[in-house]
């Protein structure tokens, strides 16, 4: 990925970010009908279950450039990696916060354990606020970045067990809304949803790209002071 | 036997070495010298294959198990003894009749006596002994030398003289040392780090 | 394959020769767990529920492992013998299998003494608890000795550890006080099963990269 600026995919993805989110907030708060049991709060979903999905997107795709670093030994995978994790971390904060403010809204109360969405999430971040200790703490170099990728792909199979741990843990029943038989949503509200979802994903590529980029010609301009010195 | 092309290896913002060619044949003895601080130990790591060059290459043709390598520090367990120490090295080195190889080392390095008794009872000079049999041990073609003589009394360091001095067929030999003239007449190359 | 084995075995006899000369962490184990559940006895206010003792067994259980997972790799650090072994021909992986095993058996032998006294203390230990605890055992000293590693390998050792590893023991402990309170927990020691199988392999598989560069 070139580092000169303007950097094209972060402008591009940005630029789509912009009009995916604003015609899917648009749509979700005016033109989508309301949901028949939660009613006009219910919106909130179109922000928050696309949020955890960029979250969960994000985790994998640094997994995946975790396994790729594990695999070819490239430093640069390392940044991407980290760069991902990072973003990733951001989505999850805004699931729990959004999730909060839905279950606020629903149920009148800011947390409750009876959310497996919420609580997952929880312990992902806790995961992954983990993965950020490790670094701090190891010094740069091939091992904290060999280190962090077999952390990261621990992750990625951690969501799973994960999920199907807090099931287990017998509560009652996050708003399903989509089950076995696919999205049990009206045609236009399944639309809106993916709208938001890939405005979501959009914001999130931008993001990638440009802290990427940023931390690319950090990297590069300390280069070059040395080579100068 | 060793190529190095480019080599570069830095620990944060630090640059250790940086590039670095180097060509060393099998059969040689490369001697490497210079001051405190200026990457012998880590050059010695890098061939060895516990660190990885952050630029540049370095290829060494044979593998770890022909490779010894003797690093500051004696990486023997302080709570076991020699014998213990040199009976897993044997075991996970593959060296066949192990005990004889063993006590021949330990009897060869002036051990025998206390093989018994725990490494942490040991004085520096000791434990380094013991770290020159367990890098003997499985008679290695390529030999990773970080300051041998360190710690060691003057019976100790005729004793590694006499082993490096003594003909191996095609062992190769680098040797990090502070002491370059004691070596002069058995390097075939040199090489000096700023 | 009887090479890999002879390692592995090497390697763990090593390890539990060096607790049987220091004494000193599976003392230490033991004397925590007690002391934990002593401790719970005057968490848990006059007129909890059994079920909620259950559960504390599980916390005694994660953080005494903790505690013995904190010495795992010291001896490997210290003198950094850890080079010496990753430098042997053998696979780096039977680095993480022995050092599993001695854990494992640590933390067995600290059980041992902690079910009964959970017994003597709270109330009679079902099968399917020390089923529950013999499967959550195997997940534990997989998945702790792995980060171990890890935290070994940084700055900050003793404060990472703890960060490392309780997230992911949250399914363990689940699975565990599930089949403790649970009246079928049959689903539960499945998952146990299922967990400790799915992070051996995936901890065994990339162990060498740990601590290698």
């Amino acid at each position: 990925m070139s580092t000169s600026l303007p950097n094209r995919a972060g402008i591009v993805l940005g630029a789509a970010a912009l009009v995916l989110l604003s015609a899917g907030f648009a749509l979700a708060l005016f033109w989508v009908p309301s949901d028949a049991d939660q009613g006009f709060s219910q919106r909130i979903f179109y922000v928050h279950v696309p949020v955890a999905l960029t979250a969960y997107a994000s985790f994998v795709w640094g997994a995946w450039k975790a396994l790729r670093l594990l695999w070819t030994r490239e430093p640069s995978y390392d940044l991407e990696s980290y760069t991902a994790i990072h973003i990733g971390v951001i989505f999850g904060v805004l699931t729990l916060v959004t999730g909060s403010i839905w279950a606020r809204i629903s149920w009148g109360v800011w947390w409750s354990w009876g959310e497996r969405q919420l609580v997952l999430f929880l312990v992902l971040f806790l995961f992954y606020s983990a993965y950020f200790m490790l670094r701090y703490s190891t010094d740069p170099g091939p091992r904290r970045a060999g280190m962090s990728a077999v952390y990261a792909l621990f992750g990625v199979v951690l969501i799973p067990v994960s999920f199907l741990a807090i099931r287990l843990a017998e509560n009652f029943i996050h708003p399903v809304v989509f089950n076995s038989h696919g999205p049990q949503m009206a045609g236009s509200m399944f639309f809106v949803f993916c709208v938001c979802f890939a405005g979501m994903l959009a914001l999130a590529g931008a993001l990638y790209a440009n802290e990427l980029t940023g931390k690319r010609l950090d990297t590069r301009l300390r280069e070059l002071r040395e080579a100068l010195a | 036997m060793i190529r190095a092309r480019g080599l570069e290896r830095r620990f944060g913002e630090k640059r250790v070495l940086e590039g670095l060619d180097l060509d060393v044949a099998a059969g040689e003895t490369l001697l490497v010298t210079g001051p405190n601080g200026a990457g012998k130990s880590t050059l010695l790591a890098l061939l060895a294959g516990l660190l990885a060059p952050t630029r540049g290459e370095v290829d060494v043709t044979v593998d770890r198990a022909e490779i010894g390598y003797l690093a500051h520090e004696p990486l023997v367990y302080r709570e076991l003894t020699p014998l213990e120490n040199l009976d897993l090295y044997g075991r996970l080195y593959r060296v066949g009749e192990r005990r004889e190889r063993i006590g021949m080392l330990l009897e060869r390095f002036g051990l025998w006596e206390a093989r018994h008794e725990r490494v942490s009872t040991f004085s520096r000079g000791t434990a380094q002994r013991l770290a020159l049999c367990r890098v003997l041990l499985h008679e290695p073609a390529l030999l990773l030398l970080d300051e041998p003589y360190s710690g060691l009394d003057a019976e100790a360091s005729v004793l590694v003289d006499e082993e490096l001095g003594a003909p191996k067929g095609s062992r190769t030999v680098v040797l990090a040392t502070h002491d370059p003239a004691r070596l002069e007449g058995l390097a075939t190359q040199r090489l000096a780090l700023a | 394959m009887t090479q890999y084995v002879g390692d592995v075995a090497a390697l763990a006899r090593k390890d539990l020769l060096l607790e049987l000369r220091a004494r000193d962490t599976l003392p230490a184990m033991l004397l925590f767990v007690l002391s934990a559940l002593v401790v719970f006895h005057f968490a848990l206010p006059d007129g909890s529920s059994r079920l909620a003792a259950g559960g504390l067994l599980w916390v005694a259980i994660v953080f005494t492992a903790l505690l013995g997972l904190g010495r795992a790799f010291v001896a490997e650090r210290d003198q950094r013998v850890l080079d010496g072994l990753i430098l042997a021909p053998s696979d780096r992986s039977a680095i993480w299998l022995a050092k599993a095993v001695s854990v494992l058996a640590f933390l067995a032998a600290a059980e041992a003494i902690a079910l009964p006294a959970f017994g003597l203390f709270f109330a009679p230990v079902s099968r399917a608890t020390v089923a529950a605890v013999v499967l959550a055992d195997l997940g534990i000293a997989a998945v702790g000795t792995l980060f171990s590693a890890m935290a070994a390998a940084s700055r900050a050792r003793e404060l990472l550890l703890p960060l490392l590893f309780l997230p992911p023991m949250i399914p363990l402990v689940i699975g565990g006080v599930g089949a403790t309170v649970a009246e079928a927990p049959a689903r539960y020691l499945g998952f146990l099963a299922a967990y400790d199988a799915l992070f051996a392999i995936l901890c065994w598989a990339s162990f060498e990269y740990v601590v290698t560069e």
